[in-house]
């Protein structure tokens, strides 16, 4: 069964999702900030494949990237670093990238690889839901690789329902109209979005991303969905660490438990 | 059945291969709005009134064909010069910024935002927005800020921000980037006026629908100064390619005007400085489209080179990805010092002096060979003033 339809079946709640760049802070950090994250409990994680301009992300996605293009880093070391991943790492692994880095690759032969060293699913924020229904979704399901979509507080109902029909992992409820880690907490208005959408009966779990930070707003995108995505935050803890295993232990430990 | 060959946008937003929506979903709801609502808003009666009397009384349209007897005399054929460099504004760019905000206020938007370069659509969106008072936020690299200093000046005076976009490279492109976040920050009031025929559908149909104008006066005055509508070559020079897409639109299904594209080589094709898209891209996406664009082998956009910062982008519009996939139009690659040398010809022989984004298209003239019996019009994009400081460095 694939890692993240687990996940998903065993725990209900609670379920932590960080995101970081592959390559950053520096280019061979990918397969030691991953190993932390899992010992450090996150429940699932997010691999960022770098790209040189990530419309939907703010500055500290942004300059993540940036550096870690300067690295080096690429699509095709990535799957170099993550070879052998899974004989140490358990966890739902998720690439996150840009559809153009992939397309280049080619879809296909980036499946096949996905499949090989491990990856269980895709965010790919720019990829149409039509172009993914009609040409992509058979290579995916192929591979058993799980794609996830966004959802935002301005998504209309008739495609929230949409989405739920074909998604078949998780569906990433972005908690406001933003770029990430543009707004941090969550306000009245964000929870009524959230309710409306628990209201709507769908058969996908919720994670709740963007303006995610801490403890306390986790627990509160937590007591709205299934769980939450943290990125900027990370990814500020990962610039400034001088140690990144006992940081990123204790970020996610500050996450969960406070 | 025979299938009929159509250069034009089809009803899911494809030029052929090229084209669709390709964003992410903060930015769909808007980009759908748009969608669902062009094509009618464009074709109410009271819209078009609207735009035809501010293209007339406010941009100085038709803009003149205007037979330019000496280059003709130099080049052995007939050229048109289409003076889009009389525009208000000093380019065809407001053609485009008029109808967008026209659509915006009938969307019930209250803020644009524009990405600029050269900074001519930035003074283009700035002027309208003063016209209608609507609230202006222009993104422009910070680099380009410092390059094009009398265009920011400019787009103060009519009442613009002028943003610097400071990721990346700091210039066309990433302020591209810039006025997308704001645009997915700022969902519900805004409308983001993109200023070439880039971007996700419906904004490369919507921008050649509003520069087509072009074409169709191009039609008109040509059959009344030489009693035939269509003339043998059109050239235009293309960085996105709004001004070429315009010149062109009315031409692509009559196959015997020979659509011709000028893209700015840089210091040579293969100089490492260069912008020539369609000869060193491959189809890709970039900024919500699919067409060519330059990359590395990794899919990271490459940043390119041209001495006119208008043509100075790494990709071109899905049309003309497709017409040049197709054939139907021809590419140039025309080198800094070609159009250059273009623009002082042009200066010499007809007292005209050219923007340097139109003295690429007028550096084909060169390489194209045509009949005395031909006849060429080349769409004059825009006019020099704003190029001043780099054409000193060439006056001797």
């Amino acid at each position: 069964m694939n890692r993240i339809t687990q996940l998903f079946q065993n725990k209900k709640q609670d379920i932590l999702n960080v995101y970081f760049t592959a390559g950053f802070p520096d280019l061979n950090d990918t397969v030691k900030i991953l190993t932390a994250l899992d010992e450090g409990g996150a429940d699932l994680i997010e691999i960022g494949m770098p790209y040189s301009d990530p419309v939907a992300d703010g500055e500290t996605i942004q300059l993540s990237n940036q550096k870690a293009l300067d690295n080096g880093m690429s699509v095709k070391l990535l799957f170099e670093q993550l070879k052998d991943i899974r004989k140490t790492v358990n966890v739902p692994i998720l690439l996150m990238g840009y559809i153009n880095p992939v397309l280049q690759y080619g879809i296909e032969a980036f499946c096949k690889k996905c499949q090989e060293v491990g990856v269980d699913g895709l965010i790919l924020p720019d990829l149409p839901v039509d172009v993914y229904e009609e040409e992509y979704k058979s290579i995916f399901e192929q591979y058993n690789l799980l794609n996830t979509f966004l959802i935002t507080p301005q998504t209309s109902d008739v495609r929230i329902n949409h989405i739920d029909n074909i998604s078949n992992g998780f569906i990433y409820m972005v908690s406001s109209a933003s770029t990430t880690g543009a707004k941090t907490g969550i306000s009245e208005e964000q929870e009524a979005y959230f309710a409306k959408v628990n209201a709507m009966n769908l058969k996908n779990p919720r994670l709740i991303g963007f303006g995610i930070s801490n403890h306390e707003s986790f627990k509160k995108a937590s007591s709205n969905a299934q769980g939450a995505i943290i990125g900027s935050a990370f990814i500020k803890v990962l610039n400034e660490s001088t140690n990144l295993e006992k940081d990123i232990k204790s970020f996610v430990h500050s996450i969960k438990y406070a | 059945m025979q299938e009929i060959q159509t250069y034009n946008v089809n009803e899911k937003g494809y030029y052929g291969q090229f084209g669709g929506a390709f964003i992410p979903e903060m930015l769909f709801p808007n980009v759908e709005e748009l969608r669902t609502n062009y094509l009618n808003i464009m074709s109410e009666p009271s819209f078009q009134e609207e735009f035809q009397a501010l293209l007339k009384d406010y941009v100085g349209r038709p803009t003149p064909l205007y037979l330019a007897s000496r280059l003709s005399e130099k080049y052995k054929t007939n050229i048109y010069l289409k003076r889009e460099d009389l525009c208000h504004t000093g380019a065809h760019k407001v053609n485009n910024t008029i109808g967008q905000i026209l659509v915006a206020k009938r969307l019930g938007k209250h803020r644009i935002v524009a990405e600029t370069g050269a900074g001519q659509h930035g003074v283009a969106t700035a002027t309208v927005c003063a016209l209608m008072g609507l609230e202006c936020i222009v993104y422009m690299g910070e680099i380009d800020i410092a390059r094009q200093a009398p265009n920011v000046a400019r787009m103060k005076m009519l009442g613009a921000t002028v943003v610097p976009a400071k990721s990346g490279s700091k210039t066309l492109k990433d302020a591209t980037n810039e006025a997308m976040r704001h645009w997915i920050n700022n969902p519900v009031d805004t409308h983001y006026i993109i200023g070439s025929v880039v971007g996700p559908h419906p904004y490369p149909d919507m921008v050649a629908r509003f520069q087509s104008v072009i074409s169709k006066e191009i039609k008109s005055q040509l059959m009344e100064k030489t009693g035939k509508s269509n003339p043998d070559y059109v050239i235009a020079c293309v960085g996105g390619g709004s001004n070429a897409a315009g010149a062109f639109y009315h031409f692509l299904d009559d196959l015997e005007t020979r659509l011709v594209a000028a893209e700015a080589a840089g210091h040579g094709i293969d100089s490492g400085h260069s912008a020539a898209t369609t000869f060193l891209g491959k189809p890709g996406v970039l900024h919500g489209s699919k067409s060519i664009s330059m990359q590395t082998e990794d899919g990271q956009v490459i940043e390119p080179y041209s001495i006119s910062a208008g043509l100075d982008y790494p990709g071109i519009g899905p049309m003309h990805a497709h017409l040049f996939d197709t054939k139907r139009a021809i590419f140039y690659g025309i080198t800094d010092n070609e159009a250059i040398e273009a623009a002082m010809e042009l200066c010499k022989l007809e007292g005209i002096i050219p923007a340097l984004e139109s003295a690429h298209a007028l550096a084909v003239l060169s390489k194209l060979n045509a009949g005395e019996n031909e006849t060429v019009v080349v769409n004059l994009s825009g006019r020099g003033d704003k190029d001043l400081a780099t054409y000193q460095k060439f006056v001797v």
